[in-house]
């Protein structure tokens, strides 16, 4: 038995403690959000956050995850609902497919770093590929994010 | 003419499965007159839309797309004109997604032609629902048509100032009979065409609830995965399963045959399992003896040499102006050049997957993500030996497309595999597997020459290409290539030479090849682009003024296809892109700019790049693209669309590199199939020119002119040239 925490719910699955990360949220919990993209941590699709860090699911067994604190993307709302919100309003998504993981990474991203430049969101970005190249508006919407959460924050 | 007939509630209802009624319109449009060979024209398929709008009591309008949303943004464009024509309000609307059904008409979500081919139907669709509206207002309220107009999902009578909510009029509508042909708006009255719509599911993909093919979930599904012998057509003489069992969680092990047709699969040795990570495990532990076949000699190196000598000889003749050896003859100088371009692969983000069950009766639903699910329908109606009615296609959403899944291969063999165990699978195909067993970009070789007179003039060209055809896989294969190729940018150049002549040398498949976004685009605007560039220099001329010269006079070229090639409107991307770039500005120390132009999917598209090279290493800062796609329906997506063609464009320029040896695919994972990421994408700047024409592509179209305006702009930073991608096999990435 495998126990862990996913977007701050518990969950108690009967699994080989071998088997990746992305398997387990995608086959054994249902959470489908998450995606497959190449099995070898290259592209970045399956990205989660395992205690607020970007780990590639595909790659990454079980039983590294167990006892700690994972977010999804079906978390996402909780946690960043300003990004989500700006992810539609500006379009970034064409296909959609890879979109789960680079919020992901984008997540984590501003969460260190509430103001990051340019270099720095393609430092921390460099591991999700976007066959469609979307990249561009991944830049402009994490830079919108970004001031939409500061001047909130300001606000305060 | 469109015929429009009406469809019974209760028919509509059993037909695509919906709950609650409401006023339901079907649109049958017969083919077009878009058919027979096009000199520029992807291809001649048969346009036989037909599409659905339901509007409920509430007010919620569900309009239905007929074609499969892959990132193009289809989705929302198709349904807001639809919504545009009925004076609908937008936040009213919802999208579904048709099944495969021939009673959409055309379904095939490719060619850049789901805008382009149903924009009219699509208005008409809106315009019929509209007539009706207003004809059963004009009852309700005891008043002349004519005093009425609407807005905004409601009827106002202009005279007393009432309105009537759409939602309010079902009943009264559903009594009027269908118009004929219902009036459609001026288009200086379009609320939402021409405008930039968000996307219909933009949410739902910002927050992993759309639904793509491996996440259909039924209950008691097996998962599958499929061996597939490493040469293509090659077949299991022997295999071990032993070790593949004892893997926790495989269930099953079994063999399915090859099926024999364009979209059959390739057979294998298949392990059933209870989740994904098991069939995966079990199909790394299979132990196969493969009979490999006659593909087994297929080496794309000693290949391609083949191919290039062979357009260094005479080939067969596909046309022929003018008189290109006297041209050569009599010129002041000439010059000749060679390229080579390799396979490439789609690679999608998603991989190819399909979720069948074949129940008892033999009947079967499929749920996939597919570009072509009456394709799809069709094969497993062959297969299974069902009628169409015992078959039902559920598109999913695509993880990405780009004419990997205009073939429903891997749609086949998901039913294949349920039909033998007897039970509900999803069959989910490795990235090595994607990578490994495609229907891939051809391979080629091309054979330039041009004369130039002394003032230097074109004066003669000579164009031979060679690469297997697409046709190789519908039919036995001749070695030689197909109209719908040559129309892509080899023998519809756009430039005014009195003698052309271009020719096909032979060039025989030992893969299967198939559609990549652009197609053989892709390969003849780069040879005739780079070409251009190296004509310009040893004319002595600016590239730029030399390609406006060399398109020449302003004229129109006429096309059975209906879409005439306009040569202003060439020029005219060339110049707006130009001076976007601020073309002619000094550039730093090592950067350069350089150019590309080309006309596909009937759309006109310019990109001029500014690169640097740097202690050998390239970087790419800006890409200027223009484009002019007759009337923008929705300008976000069309800007989408170039932004992601600029970045397809490069991953191709850089690294797009498939290889064969000993008929087996080379590569494997993207590590060694790469793309481009975040940190090597350079602003990307993108002007829609503004037309009143008949809308035309836009998906692919903007693909071709990246990667030879890549390569002239290295030659302008450092003199020299490239005959061949990817660049990183010049270790300039």
């Amino acid at each position: 038995m495998v126990k862990l925490t996913i977007n701050n719910k518990e969950h108690q699955i009967d699994v080989d403690i071998k088997m990746p990360l992305l398997w387990v949220i995608r086959d054994s919990i249902g959470l489908t959000g998450t995606k497959y993209g190449c099995g070898k941590g290259i592209c970045g699709a399956c990205t989660v956050l395992v205690d607020g860090n970007p780990i590639r699911s595909c790659s990454t067994p079980v039983s590294f995850a167990e006892g700690k604190s994972i977010l999804t993307i079906e978390g996402v709302e909780n946690e960043n609902k300003v990004l989500q919100e700006v992810w539609e309003d500006i379009n970034v998504p064409q296909c959609g497919y890879c979109q789960s993981g680079q919020i992901m990474s984008a997540v984590a991203l501003l969460d260190k770093n509430t103001n990051p430049t340019d270099e720095e969101i393609d430092t921390a970005m460099s591991g999700n590929i976007c066959r469609c190249g979307t990249y561009q508006r991944i830049r402009n919407a994490i830079h919108k994010t970004a001031e939409l959460t500061n001047n909130k924050t300001v606000a305060k | 003419m469109n015929k429009i007939q009406k469809v019974t509630r209760r028919s509509f209802i059993r037909s695509v499965g919906l709950a609650s009624g409401g006023l339901i319109i079907a649109c049958n449009v017969p083919s077009s007159s878009e058919k027979g060979p096009m000199k520029r024209a992807f291809n001649g398929e048969i346009f036989e839309p037909n599409l659905f709008v339901q509007l409920k009591d509430n007010g919620d309008l569900v309009l239905t797309a007929s074609r499969s949303e892959m990132g193009q943004g289809v989705r929302t464009s198709l349904t807001s004109i639809i919504a545009d024509e009925m004076d609908a309000d937008w936040n009213l609307v919802s999208v579904v997604q048709a099944v495969g059904d021939a009673k959409y008409g055309n379904q095939n979500t490719d060619g850049s032609r789901s805008v382009r081919t149903l924009y009219e139907t699509m208005r008409k669709m809106g315009a019929t629902a509209k007539a009706m509206l207003i004809t059963a207002a004009a009852t309700q309220l005891k008043v002349d048509e004519a005093s009425l107009k609407t807005e905004n999902h409601f009827v106002i009578d202009t005279t007393s100032n009432k309105k009537i909510f759409y939602g309010d009029l079902i009943k009264e509508a559903s009594k009027v009979n269908i118009p004929e042909n219902p009036s459609l708006k001026d288009p200086k009255d379009f609320k939402y065409i021409g405008k930039g719509l968000k996307s219909v599911d933009g949410a739902d993909f910002a927050s992993g609830k759309a639904k793509y093919g491996m996440d259909i979930k039924l209950p008691d599904m097996k998962y599958a995965t499929v061996a597939r012998c490493p040469v293509t057509f090659g077949t299991v003489k022997s295999f071990d399963k032993t070790k593949a069992m004892a893997i926790v969680g495989v269930l099953d092990i079994i063999e399915i045959p090859k099926i024999e047709k364009p979209f059959g699969t390739l057979g294998g040795v298949v392990v059933i399992a209870n989740n994904s990570w098991a069939a995966m495990n079990g199909k790394d532990a299979l132990e196969i003896v493969w009979d490999y076949g006659d593909n087994k000699s297929y080496n794309s190196d000693s290949y391609t040499k083949m191919i290039t000598n062979n357009v260094h000889k005479k080939g067969k003749e596909i046309r022929n102006d003018g008189n290109v050896h006297k041209a050569f003859k009599n010129a002041t100088q000439s010059i000749e050049s060679t390229y080579n371009l390799p396979h490439l692969v789609h690679a999608p983000m998603e991989v190819p997957n399909a979720t069948a069950w074949v129940k008892e009766d033999n009947t079967c639903e499929v749920w996939a993500p597919t570009q072509t699910p009456q394709a799809a329908r069709k094969e497993v109606v062959d297969f299974l030996e069902v009628e169409e009615k015992d078959v039902t296609i559920n598109v999913t959403f695509l993880g990405g497309g780009f004419g990997r899944k205009s073939k429903p291969d891997y749609v086949v063999e998901a039913v294949a595999i349920s039909k033998a165990i007897n039970a509900p699978v999803q069959v989910i195909w490795t990235r090595e597997d994607d990578i490994q067993h495609s229907y891939y970009h051809t391979v080629s070789a091309q054979y330039i020459k041009a004369s130039l007179d002394s003032e230097g003039n074109v004066t003669g060209w000579l164009h031979r290409v060679a690469y297997p055809s697409i046709a190789s896989t519908f039919a036995p294969d001749t070695g030689f290539a197909a109209g719908f190729e040559f129309g892509q940018g080899l023998v519809n150049i756009p430039y005014q030479i009195d003698n052309v002549r271009c020719e096909n040398s032979k060039a025989p498949a030992h893969i299967r090849i198939g559609w990549l976004r652009s197609v053989i685009n892709i390969v003849q605007s780069f040879s005739v682009n780079t070409f251009v560039d190296e004509l310009a220099a040893k004319a002595g001329k600016d590239p730029l003024q030399f390609r406006l010269n060399l398109i020449g006079d302003d004229r129109i070229e006429e096309s059975n296809s209906g879409y005439h090639f306009d040569s202003a409107k060439l020029k005219n991307v060339l110049k707006v892109a130009a001076t976007n770039a601020d073309y002619g500005k000094q550039l730093p120390e090592g950067h350069g700019i350089g150019i590309a132009v080309h006309y596909s999917f009937f759309t006109y598209v310019a990109s001029l790049i500014e690169v640097s090279v740097i202690n050998g290493k390239l970087k790419i800062h800006n890409i200027y693209s223009a484009i002019d796609c007759g009337r923008a329906v929705n300008i976000d997506t069309i800007k989408a669309q170039m932004e992601g063609a600029a970045i397809f464009g490069m991953s191709l320029a850089y690294y797009g590199k498939i290889t064969a040896k000993d008929g087996a695919i080379e590569q494997s994972n993207y590590h060694d199939y790469q793309m481009i990421r975040i940190n090597q994408t350079p602003k990307i700047h993108v002007e829609i020119i503004e037309s009143n024409a008949i809308p035309t592509g836009v998906g692919e179209p903007g693909v071709p002119p990246i990667a030879p305006a890549i390569v002239n702009a290295i030659y302008n930073a450092t003199g020299k040239r490239y005959y061949s991608l990817p660049l990183q096999d010049h270790e300039l990435v």
